[in-house]
């Protein structure tokens, strides 16, 4: 696989142990008094070079040999998430996207499922952009284990070098692909909100919020690969799927250790809502002023064919769950129509719904942020505004 | 030499509890020629989500005993979020602040975390992060240091217990709860459904306020310089901007006349498909 990236040269070797120390990765060992090297898991990052006090090793890879490595790695690869063999939306998400990189990078895109008894996912994924799809479909890999997923999913990353890597920024997505990235040494940018290939430089331009969303940054990772990026479900669209497209199914067999943990049980969430995929949403925040004029939104939603979503305010003052949380702290949501009740629109609440095609908001304070956003904004009482427009809705309904 | 299950809970467990000092504000500003964030000037807090990290070690604590270490990386002036914990019930705290660590990413900032921890106690039992930390979100921190020891990694505990070296744990899932165990040492990240953060104890910060509290850069740490900071940050900032703003939206009085604005909202709805 690959070549060793360091050389060590045992007679200057005094075995002092120093190297073994400030090896990140944990990839040099003693045997006896001789420092010796796991090659295949040597990153080339040059530590034990700057630490040994003997010289006794030396950097095979001079920079322009880095170069030609970096270019050996090719392809757009999308982590495929299943959940007892059900793809997540979001790696159709990525695949479009990730469609659209690989055109601008006239390589392969392909898709890595990591499950058990998950063979007949292969299909979608073609369906929805992929020309490969590798399958790694073994027992230790029936449950999420962070471990066993990083193992696996590294095992890939060193065997075939894609140039990118995408994953959703889900519970697992986020938790893994950052172990992942350790491991390659390479960078690892979160909830990408834009990704594009820059002209110049062929490099992945990953932009993202920080700071609660009120800065937007644009990263890459010029020297190391894959280049990695995470992004939040809804964020960007899928395509239409084509089964008539054709694609490469790899059935991988790996080495994989043993998981760390044991899921013992799961529960399914006590609210079968799911906030982040209804076309419609109506949220209230602060200016409901009590929990009892929840029931007011839950009226408008079940008209609209929607569902109840609030800021953090109402959850952390116990109304409702967070599942129904959008924002920073909870789920980002991409409606049809995101009607706002109440809501002033901190910048961690806008990062959760700027996605909307339509925003109609309805707030007190004229001066609300929310306002920036909206297509309607309405200044006003909403214990007003909302029962008029339930009744002016409800009397459409009637009258049809 | 490995400590075997059993053995884990006969000696006190030590727990770290990483905690980092983030700016209060979203006025955050930008420094033309780094283009990194320049946070001189700005109010700082506690990241919240690691007051419940540190507050579920806590418990702990009260429950089997444990020794509560804090540890942040950060400029000096980052000292006063340790002194905070060890004022509500942490042992100690060690600071982890070097030039050399400016402008780190989160492969650069869990290199040194994991060198310090190793350098605290390679025998640890368990090391906590918040979920994420509010400035940057990225949740990569945590499990970037479960990588670097080589620890197992548990995400978004919302419950847990220890007995006889294992763990069980509650983690939220995007489709529920998962109840996992395993074998410590491990790597948490906590959210807030964990636990209500204590005030401090009475007396706390007296205490908290004379402790010594260590300060580790690239040496004390053995850390290899250039795997710090910007130059040890796999991933470089383009370029920093404002997000942009939607425009063209209609502002309408809806407290002389509400009819008139409601009419507006049904008109756009039914030009979307819905309330036909």
């Amino acid at each position: 696989m690959n070549e060793a990236l360091i050389s060590i040269d045992q007679e200057l070797c005094r075995g002092c142990k120093k190297c073994v120390d400030a090896c990140p990765f944990g990839v040099l060992y003693m045997d006896g008094k001789l420092v010796m090297l796991k090659e295949d898991e040597c990153r080339g990052c040059n530590a034990c070079v700057q630490t040994c006090p003997f010289q006794a090793i030396v950097a095979v890879t001079k920079d322009d040999i880095k170069d030609e490595s970096l270019k050996e790695y090719q392809g757009v690869w999308v982590f495929a998430e299943q959940h007892r063999g059900k793809v997540q939306e979001v790696a159709y998400e990525l695949l479009a996207t990730g469609r659209r990189l690989a055109g601008d990078r006239n390589c392969e895109l392909a898709a890595v499922v990591l499950g058990h008894g998950i063979s007949g996912v292969a299909a979608h994924l073609i369906a929805a952009g992929a020309d490969k799809v590798y399958l790694v479909d073994q027992p230790e890999l029936a449950e999420y284990d962070a471990n066993a997923y990083t193992d696996a999913l590294h095992q890939l990353i060193a065997k075939y070098k894609p140039e990118v890597v995408l994953a959703g920024a889900t519970a697992i997505g986020r938790a893994f692909v950052a172990k992942v990235a350790v491991r390659c040494y390479t960078g690892l940018t979160a909830d990408c909100t834009a990704l594009s290939i820059d002209r110049e430089t062929t490099l992945l331009h990953q932009t993202r919020p920080a700071f609660g969303g009120n800065i937007m940054a644009t990263i890459m990772t010029p020297n190391h690969r894959p280049q990695m990026a995470t992004v939040r479900p809804h964020v960007f669209k899928m395509t239409a799927p084509d089964p008539n497209r054709a694609g490469k199914t790899l059935l991988e067999a790996l080495q994989l250790l043993p998981p760390s943990s044991r899921i013992v049980r799961s529960v399914a969430a006590a609210s079968s809502v799911n906030i982040a995929e209804a076309d419609v949403v109506v949220a209230g925040g602060r200016g409901l002023k009590k929990a009892e004029n929840l029931v007011l939104l839950r009226r408008l939603a079940d008209l609209l064919g929607g569902v109840v979503a609030v800021s953090r305010a109402c959850v952390d003052a116990g109304w409702i769950s967070a599942a129904h949380q959008v924002g920073q702290t909870g789920k980002t949501v991409s409606p049809k129509v995101y009607l706002a009740f109440g809501i002033s629109g901190a910048i961690q609440h806008l990062e959760g719904m700027r996605g909307a095609e339509t925003i109609i908001a309805v707030n007190s304070d004229p001066t609300a942020p929310i306002f920036d956003v909206a297509d309607i904004g309405i200044v006003g009482d909403l214990l007003v505004i909302l029962p008029l427009l339930v009744e002016a809705i409800a009397g459409n309904h009637r009258s049809n | 030499m490995e400590l075997r299950a059993s053995d884990r809970t006969a000696i006190t467990m030590h727990i770290i509890v990483c905690i980092k000092q983030v700016p209060d504000t979203a006025n955050v500003r930008i420094n033309p020629e780094t283009n990194t964030l320049m946070r001189e000037g700005v109010e700082s807090i506690v990241n919240p989500f690691d007051e419940y990290a540190l507050e579920q070690a806590l418990q702990l604590k009260d429950r089997h005993g444990a020794r509560v270490t804090a540890l942040s990386m950060g400029p000096p002036q980052a000292e006063v979020v340790l002194r905070e914990a060890m004022a509500r019930g942490a042992d100690d705290g060690v600071l982890l602040t070097d030039r050399a660590f400016a402008g780190a990413d989160t492969w650069a900032t869990s290199y040194v975390i994991a060198q310090a921890i190793k350098k605290l106690n390679p025998q640890v039992d368990m090391v906590l992060f918040g979920k994420q930390a509010i400035d940057g979100d990225t949740a990569q921190v945590g499990p970037g240091v479960s990588e670097f020891l080589k620890f197992p990694l548990v995400t978004y505990v919302r419950a847990l217990t220890v007995a006889d070296g294992r763990y069980t744990a509650e983690t939220m899932m995007d489709e529920g709860i998962d109840v996992v165990e395993g074998s410590l040492p491990v790597v948490m990240t906590v959210v807030k459904e964990a636990a209500v953060p204590r005030f401090a104890r009475l007396g706390g910060w007296m205490d908290a306020k004379h402790a010594k509290i260590p300060r580790w850069g690239v040496k004390e740490l053995k850390a290899v310089p250039e795997l710090c900071g910007l130059g040890g940050s796999p991933t470089k900032v383009v370029k920093i901007f404002a997000p942009p703003v939607k425009a063209g939206g209609i502002r309408m009085d809806g407290r002389e006349l509400p009819s008139a604005a409601v009419q507006a909202v049904v008109k756009l709805l039914h030009e979307k498909g819905l309330a036909s």
